[in-house]
């Protein structure tokens, strides 16, 4: 018989014995009820708890039992443990009619269970970090083995190049040793983020004072949507933009100074990353503006000051903590951004502070090393995950210390809803 | 030392300027903002208009023996070049499937090559003068035409511009969709429901909350990574599927919905709560007859806003190989498959000049998809927003 149809005829049953789980036990309880018996519960519920009883061991026995198979490699035939699992639902039927007892607090049960799933879903959030820091590390750790990890962190060449040879036991063969070096990836990042910081934070933060502060509430509801379709565009339509229209207009203006720019320049997705971040630095800030308290303007006001000597001197040093937070959260979008520097910047690890030059991030590299035909053993494969890994630390720590400033923030006036 | 009232009031004036100009500097970073997007929007459409037609010429297609067995013999010499090689290797199945056209002459609209769409579209082409001039002359009898184009919309990927098409990876988008949408959704607002009406405050929510504010934080090729590690190395799910495609934002999307869940959850006043308590309900009767519905279009205004989100997301399925080359429209979880973001990416890194313009073609199709996904969202929560 073909997997398939065993995987239906087991649903099949498990769909029929949960049936009669809820119309046996329904029936038994109503027939109680009738008999003028005062039960604990309803009808319905002590049906709902019995389908419970039934699918619910049946469904977790199938479960672990292919859990194990994958985990430990241990070869269960699915006949026996679709067959195991439809036993215990049997016995959970059974168990769920024996249940029905005026004494017996079926809705409550079912709260528990219903409890029970619930707190299980929420813990996929936790699974899903201690995943992706386990496969990272794990992966990054097999790097370190094969490259050193000092060579890692101060290195100057990145030169995956031979590495391939290494992996396939040929070492001796490659012209020359692969090298592992990333402070130049680590340049091009930390140089492509500030060019995007340089034109988010002051458009975005500008734009956030406008809107709090000047601007009539026609123009507020009219600008937030257009701010929200900025963030809206998918990062490979930036990318795209970046690099058919934006690098282009920068040689030619860079040509036009007596300039000699590459058409893979940082300049073009630096510039485009930040009109990306705009939206963000400019929504976040103006929800930090608008918590700083009312009173805080009306003293300010009241002592004479004009509304610009009021925005700089009182609200901005108030709402400091919520958008240094902001441009933090920003800092580490861009850091992490990967579309728009894969299409927009150079592949060549390229060690220069001239923005005009081609360079490349960690994210671009992280994509050259999976993508190539490698296999997954070799070192450049593996370089990914270490990249992955500082990445993720940095980006880690910068949402950390973005939470505990908005936090402060938040204690200081009171502003709940922030 | 005093000052006299005319310095004042200069100095008042003066005052008074810098607020202006504050205001000024400020309204014009968000005009600058929005004359972006106006630039964007008109640079795409330019760019991505034209690959909405296709340039068609009207030859005399020949169906006989020879052209079986060569089907370039089957239109002349001089427009041989002009023709579509994808029309022409169509020509033997046509025949096969209709034996009654063999041995006769027909004059047909067939598809042209790209090199003379690009040329009728004004755009730089690798025509030589002397196939521009029978060009030329095609059009002034009326026999080149730009029509319009719906193989972009019926077929997959091609390496000739002018047979690409955005079917397979629209289906690839639909099926990754469905799979991500079908973990997510009940994760998410069972996650939610969980923080926000069962749990009590102790280390363990907190745990959970400081983690989906991570989560939401962490960049999205850091689940790529995962994606990779776990699902298809670990789990052993078929690279480039839907299937893992989906899972992977399914996980990066969980925070989205996580959180505007809550806030839907959140926005329900507690009166409602008590006066349900007070009949007598269970906290999952509160919950499933009262606070539920009264949030749902809350929580289905962010799972709409999260579909979009994962929809635009290229990098972390790029790591998992769904930038595969999909010719075949297939609607299978398990099949290679790839999605509307990356056939965008794929077909920028074409070198062909005239994938530039199916590359602007697939944005405007995605960007109207997600632009009206937002509408529709906004809408909702207009129609169905109540203030307690």
């Amino acid at each position: 018989m073909p997997t398939n149809q065993i995987y239906l005829l087991f649903s099949g049953v498990l769909l029929a014995l949960g049936l009669a789980a809820f119309f046996m036990a329904r029936a038994r309880a109503s027939r109680l009820r009738e008999n003028g018996m005062a039960m604990y519960a309803q009808p319905d519920q002590y049906a709902w708890f019995s389908v419970l009883t039934t699918a619910g061991p049946a469904v977790l026995v199938g479960a672990l039992g292919a859990f194990v198979m994958l985990l430990i490699g241990a070869e269960i035939p699915t006949l026996y443990l679709l067959g195991a699992s439809l036993v215990v639902a049997t016995i959970g039927l059974l168990v769920g009619l024996m249940q029905v007892r005026p004494t017996f607090h079926a809705r409550q049960a079912i709260e528990v269970v219903i409890r029970a799933v619930l707190a299980t879903a929420a813990m996929v959030s936790i699974v899903t970090t201690l995943g992706i820091l386990l496969s990272i590390v794990f992966e990054a750790l097999r790097f370190f083995q094969m490259q050193s990890f000092w060579e890692f962190i101060t290195g100057t060449t990145w030169a995956p190049g031979d590495s391939f040879l290494a992996a396939a036991g040929r070492a001796d063969e490659g012209a020359s040793a692969a090298q592992f070096g990333s402070v130049p990836l680590f340049a091009g990042t930390f140089i492509i983020t500030l060019i995007a910081m340089l034109v988010a934070i002051p458009i975005g933060l500008l734009a956030a004072i406008y809107m709090a502060e000047f601007a009539p509430t026609r123009v507020r509801t009219l600008a937030k949507p257009v701010l929200e379709v900025l963030a809206g565009i998918p990062t490979v339509v930036y990318g795209f933009f970046a690099a058919i229209t934006v690098a282009p207009v920068i040689v030619d203006v860079a040509g036009f100074f007596g300039l000699d720019a590459s058409f893979n320049n940082a300049l073009a997705p630096g510039i485009v990353m930040g009109i990306m971040i705009i939206p963000f630095i400019s929504s976040l800030s103006d929800d930090v503006i608008n918590a700083v308290p009312d009173s805080m303007r009306q003293g300010s006001l009241a002592l004479g000051m004009t509304k610009a000597e009021t925005i700089t001197s009182v609200v901005l040093p108030a709402a400091i903590p919520g958008i240094i937070s902001a441009s933090l959260l920003a800092v580490s979008r861009a850091l992490g951004e990967t579309m728009i520097v894969v299409m927009a910047a150079g592949m060549r690890p390229n060690l220069t502070a001239n923005p005009l030059e081609d360079m490349t991030t960690v994210t671009v590299r992280i994509v050259a090393a999976l993508t190539g035909d490698q296999e997954f053993e070799s070192a450049e494969t593996l370089s990914a995950f270490a990249l992955g890994l500082v990445l993720f630390v940095v980006t880690l720590t910068l949402n950390m210390v973005s939470v505990i400033m908005i936090r402060r923030f938040r204690e200081k006036y009171r502003a709940n809803d922030l | 030392m005093s000052q006299s009232f005319d310095e004042i009031t200069a100095q008042l004036k003066r005052r008074h300027r810098k607020s202006a100009r504050l205001k000024w500097v400020s309204m014009s970073a968000l005009i600058l903002a929005a004359a972006f997007l106006v630039v964007f929007i008109s640079d795409m459409l330019i760019k991505g208009l034209p690959a909405f037609q296709q340039a068609q010429i009207q030859v005399e297609v020949t169906y006989s023996e020879q052209s079986q067995q060569m089907p370039p013999a089957a239109v002349n010499e001089d427009v041989r070049r002009l023709v579509s090689r994808g029309f022409l290797r169509t020509l033997p199945r046509a025949m096969k499937q209709n034996p009654e056209l063999m041995g006769t002459t027909r004059m047909e609209w067939v598809l042209a090559d790209s090199s003379v769409d690009q040329y009728l579209k004004g755009n730089h082409s690798g025509l030589k003068e002397s196939q521009r001039t029978v060009v030329d002359k095609l059009a002034e009898q009326g026999r080149a035409e730009l029509k319009f184009n719906t193989r972009f919309f019926t077929s997959g990927d091609s390496k000739m511009p002018e047979l690409a098409g955005i079917a397979a990876a629209a289906m690839g988008t639909v099926m990754t969709m469905i799979v991500t949408m079908l973990v997510c959704f009940p994760i998410g607002v069972m996650t939610a429901i969980y923080l926000e009406e069962f749990a009590t405050d102790n280390w363990l929510t907190q745990t959970i909350e400081i983690n989906i504010n991570n989560l939401a934080a962490v960049p999205s090729i850091l689940f790529g990574l995962l994606g990779l590690a776990i699902y298809i190395n670990f789990f052993g799910v078929p690279r480039s599927t839907p299937i893992v495609g989906g899972l992977t934002l399914a996980l990066m999307t969980l925070p989205v919905i996580i959180i505007a869940t809550r806030t839907a959850l959140r926005s329900v006043p507690d009166t409602i709560r008590q006066a349900a308590f007070g009949v007598g309900c269970s906290r999952w009767q509160v919950v499933r007859d009262h606070v539920l519905p009264v949030s749902l279009p809350g929580i289905l205004t962010g799972s709409i806003i999260g579909l979009a989100q994962a929809m635009g997301e290229t990098a972390p399925l790029i790591i998992i190989g769904m930038v595969a080359f999909i010719p075949d429209v297939s609607a299978s979880f398990t099949d290679a498959s790839t999605v509307m973001p990356a056939q965008i990416f794929t077909w920028a890194g074409e070198p062909d000049r005239a994938f530039v313009e199916k590359t602007a073609g697939g944005i405007l199709v995605l960007l109207a998809v997600l632009i009206s996904l937002n509408a529709t969202a906004v809408w909702l929560r207009k129609k169905f927003e109540r203030r307690w």
